[in-house]
């Protein structure tokens, strides 16, 4: 039974909220992704919840997801307007606000349509046969005669129609149903089509607000005195100097001290004034010894996976391949910063934060304020950019503490520094991999060790008769204090990133010693359906012709499974051979995401995933020495821009079989590898470093 | 210098008494309420704060605002004004030329100050003209495209 074809009683019915942990790692106090996501939300089984019909026919949709670009606004709107049988344009969105909106634990995971989706659409679903019945009973005829269309119910006999908006006359919906069967994918009309983002209008017009963007009578703009270094501790702080501009307000409160004015840019010029005195930390850890330190502070190794023995897959293996990979810590870089606005009102607190978990951040601000969480509303604006960095929200207890200190309303905006230093990166780590080959060009075994990412996705999905796959430490926290030096959490696919580059990267080696086209090599291993479509779908548009590498022309394939998503992908790139420079020019990738909810949504996402991709796999690379974070702007950590960009070509494949499954994130976990392999193709040099910087490509030439 | 500082902004006359010193960013959205226009990296080097002076893109993060007296200012928020959307911006609709939105304003506005002066600029014209406005989420496709298609629709000139 697939998840499409479960009732709503029978998702109920499933166990709890699943496993529930975050870590409160760094000194901010920012949540993590949870380790494991959870198999169902604790989601509330009232259908009032998720959706209520107006006196005027709209239907607001409910949802504890945010919106940060990934398009569920879009896409959530189409699956309530599905199964409603309601235009999708009479669809308004109600996201990430604690009062109004079903609990929710995160925008992260790719669950939107994943874990949220099935719930909206069941309750969408009772909704529908809740209100045919409400039109029987009005139109005095049998439910089965009826039609409805639009929201509008037709007895055929009679010509009478009745519209939900005259049936519910705004109110709740008092009725219950259960064992409601959603649509099948068949019959979809809305969900499975390309429609306007609900999010364009305002976002072309400069209308959408953000929660920097939020304005309250008599709001102070307040600026942080920050540590110089992680582990710095303060020695003095002199505020005199600022305080002696006008309007400049200062608050001191134990570890918070802050400098306030009505205007954003005078509260910055006020605290480049604050003088301050930090005892630094000499922890010899930089971005260059990292890997080492990494090596000597990791907790024991846990099996994640074991197949056969490596002892007699060494005993089968006619070549052994060795390779030790690496990746640097990466941040997130939202365009928009960590930005949150309070109002405390009594022993009320409201505060509009841009984060991707609105209903931790309620716990965390009531904890912080010491108000009982009832008291706390927090509101989630469109969010400018998350990508797993805004999984918490340390921004908006700093507003709610200055709020309740200032008496009066508080908004905090974090400059680009302090968004890159609390950034939780995507951690540094190093993967030792040992393979062998057979005298007959078989994969004999696989020894994989993975320091310092995670174990997402670190299992081969190979067929490989002897492996052994082992994690120590990662992005999720619980790890030795001070092995990762600054927080690290969830970065798009985490884990999956480090464990593709390092995995993809050895199996075109492997190709390469055994003399056979990386793609029919790759093919030779794989009995997953699903996996062989993609390649094939992606290799099919690409041209690919086969070739044992190094061809010389610059090609690469890399694939990869990310929370069940098969992903392949095809690059062409150019390596100039005197200066290392890579350009990247063309990506050709097949996504299998089961059901495609919103096919030009997962489009931008697969697009949106390799865009994204190129930066961590050429530039992208948070410098650090001591604690201090050299990273500071887009000067001194280099982004994806126009001039980067390939010709991007996309395939979905066609798969209703399968429920929709995540479809933010799979193709970025394929970037490294098949760009590394690409130019690999194109020079007969393997780079074993992420980014893959031109200088590094030098080197390896 | 506290002074009083005259221009138009998006077509109307505005007058503000500010530090002539401080950034026209922070005076646009702090001041006069206009928030369509963002902060992204305070240095020039984002784009998101992109606004039209005098034909020309500027970045407002770093343009004081006593550099803007008596020139004619336009934000996103002037330029359909209510009115129906700019060729641009109905490009940028049509090909869901964003994600999260948040560098979107400075995306139309430095696309409307290349299309003003090239209406007819070609691919790699766009592509350098907009290289140094930064997207995340990685929408730089559909942007070209967008942006494209609109050169290709105001060549009778809008």
């Amino acid at each position: 039974m697939s998840a499409l074809d479960l009732s709503r009683r029978a998702f109920l019915a499933l166990p709890g909220p699943g496993l529930f942990l975050f870590f409160s790692a760094d000194p901010l106090g920012a949540f993590q992704e949870p380790a494991r996501l959870p198999s169902r939300g604790n989601y509330p089984t009232d259908l009032n919840a998720y959706l209520r019909i107006g006196a005027d026919g709209r239907v607001t949709c409910f949802s504890g997801k945010v919106e940060l670009g990934q398009g569920s606004m879009t896409a959530l709107a189409q699956l309530l307007a599905e199964e409603l049988d309601v235009p999708y344009d009479s669809v308004d969105m109600v996201m990430g606000d604690t009062d109004l909106c079903p609990w929710d634990m995160g925008t992260f995971g790719s669950l939107c349509i994943r874990q949220f989706g099935p719930v909206l659409r069941a309750a969408g679903a009772e909704a529908r046969a809740i209100l045919l019945q409400m039109a029987a009973e009005h139109l005095a005829a049998p439910v089965e005669r009826l039609q409805l269309k639009a929201g509008v119910v037709t007895d055929p006999t009679t010509g009478k129609q009745v519209s939900y908006a005259e049936l519910v006359q705004g109110k709740r919906i008092e009725r219950h149903l259960e064992k409601v069967p959603v649509k099948p994918v068949s019959a979809f009309t809305v969900a499975g089509h390309a429609v306007r983002r609900k999010d364009a209008l305002d976002k072309v017009t400069g209308n959408a607000k953000y929660a920097g963007d939020k304005s309250l009578p008599g709001m102070l703009h307040a600026r942080i005195v920050r540590p110089p270094a992680h582990g710095a501790t303060q020695v003095s702080v002199d505020t005199t100097a600022a305080e002696k501009i006008p309007g400049v307000r200062v608050i001191k409160d134990r570890d918070l001290v802050a400098v306030l004015h009505e205007r954003p840019d005078i509260a910055d010029r006020a605290r480049d004034l604050v003088q301050t005195q930090f005892q630094r930390p000499q922890t010899g850890v930089d971005d260059k010894t990292i890997f080492d330190h990494l090596l000597q502070t990791a907790p024991p190794f846990q099996v994640v996976g074991q197949t056969g023995s490596i002892e007699e897959g060494e005993k089968l293996a006619a070549t052994v391949v060795d390779a030790t990979y690496l990746n640097s810590y990466v941040a997130h870089a939202p365009m928009e910063t960590h930005s949150a606005v309070a109002v405390v009102e009594g022993d009320k607190v409201t505060v509009w934060a841009s984060t991707q978990t609105p209903f931790m951040v309620k716990p965390s601000v009531a904890q912080a304020l010491g108000v009982p969480q009832p008291n706390v509303r927090v509101i989630t604006p469109y969010v400018g950019g998350g990508f797993g960095g805004k999984s918490g929200g340390p921004q908006a207890v700093e507003a709610a503490r200055l709020a309740k200190l200032a008496g009066k309303p508080v908004q905090v905006v974090w400059d680009r520094g302090e968004e890159f230093f609390f950034d939780t990166f995507r951690p540094a780590a190093v993967v030792k991999l040992r393979a062998g080959l057979t005298s007959g060009g078989r994969i004999a075994f696989w020894k994989y060790q993975v320091v310092g990412a995670g174990d997402r996705e670190a299992r081969s999905f190979y067929d490989i008769p002897h492996q052994h796959t082992t994690s120590a430490g990662g992005w999720q926290g619980g790890n030795p204090p001070g092995m990762h030096p600054f927080g690290v959490g969830a970065w798009r696919a985490p884990s999956a990133n480090t464990n593709t580059f390092a995995g993809e990267s050895h199996i075109d080696t492997l190709a390469a010693k055994a003399g056979v086209d990386p793609l029919a090599f790759r093919l030779s291993h794989l009995s997953d359906k699903r996996m062989r479509r993609v390649l094939e779908a992606t290799a099919e548009k690409f041209a690919w012709k086969p070739a044992r590498a190094p061809s010389g022309r610059g090609v690469g394939v890399a694939c990869g499974i990310y929370a069940n998503t098969c992903v392949a992908t095809m690059a062409e790139v150019a390596v100039d051979r005197k200066t290392g420079h890579v350009q990247v020019r063309r990506v050709v990738c097949a996504q299998d995401n089961g059901v495609t909810v919103n096919p030009d949504g997962v489009r931008q996402q697969m697009e949106g995933c390799i865009t994204m991709g190129l930066g961590y796999s050429l530039t992208e690379e948070v410098r650090f020495q001591n604690g201090e974070i050299l990273a500071r702007n887009f000067d001194s950590y280099e982004l994806p821009r126009f001039s980067w960009l390939p010709r991007i070509e996309t395939i979905l494949i066609d798969n209703p079989e399968t429920p929709a499954l995540g479809s933010g994130e799979p193709p970025i976990i394929t970037m490294g590898a098949v760009i590394a392999n690409a130019i690999y193709d194109a020079v007969g040099a393997r780079v074993l470093q992420l980014p893959m910087t031109a200088a590094r490509v030098l080197a390896a030439l | 210098m506290q002074r009083t500082i005259s221009f138009t902004l998006n077509g109307k006359p505005t007058r503000v008494t500010v530090d002539d010193e401080r950034m026209l960013l922070w005076v646009l959205r702090s001041d006069l309420g206009l928030t369509g226009t963002k902060f992204g990296c305070g240095a020039a080097l984002c784009g998101a704060c992109t606004v039209i002076v005098d034909k020309e893109a500027v970045r407002s993060c770093s343009t004081p605002v006593k550099d803007v007296a008596g020139k004619q200012v336009m934000t996103i928020e002037g330029l359909a004004a209510g009115g129906p959307l700019h060729p641009i911006q109905e490009a940028f609709v049509k090909h869901s030329a964003f994600q999260c939105g948040y560098c979107t304003p400075g995306m139309v506005l430095s696309a409307y100050a290349l299309l003003m002066k090239k209406p007819h600029a070609t691919r790699e014209e766009i592509v350098q003209h907009m290289d140094d406005n930064l997207c995340r989420c990685g929408s730089h496709v559909r942007v070209l495209e967008a942006v494209q298609e609109a050169a290709a629709s105001m060549k009778g000139g809008a």
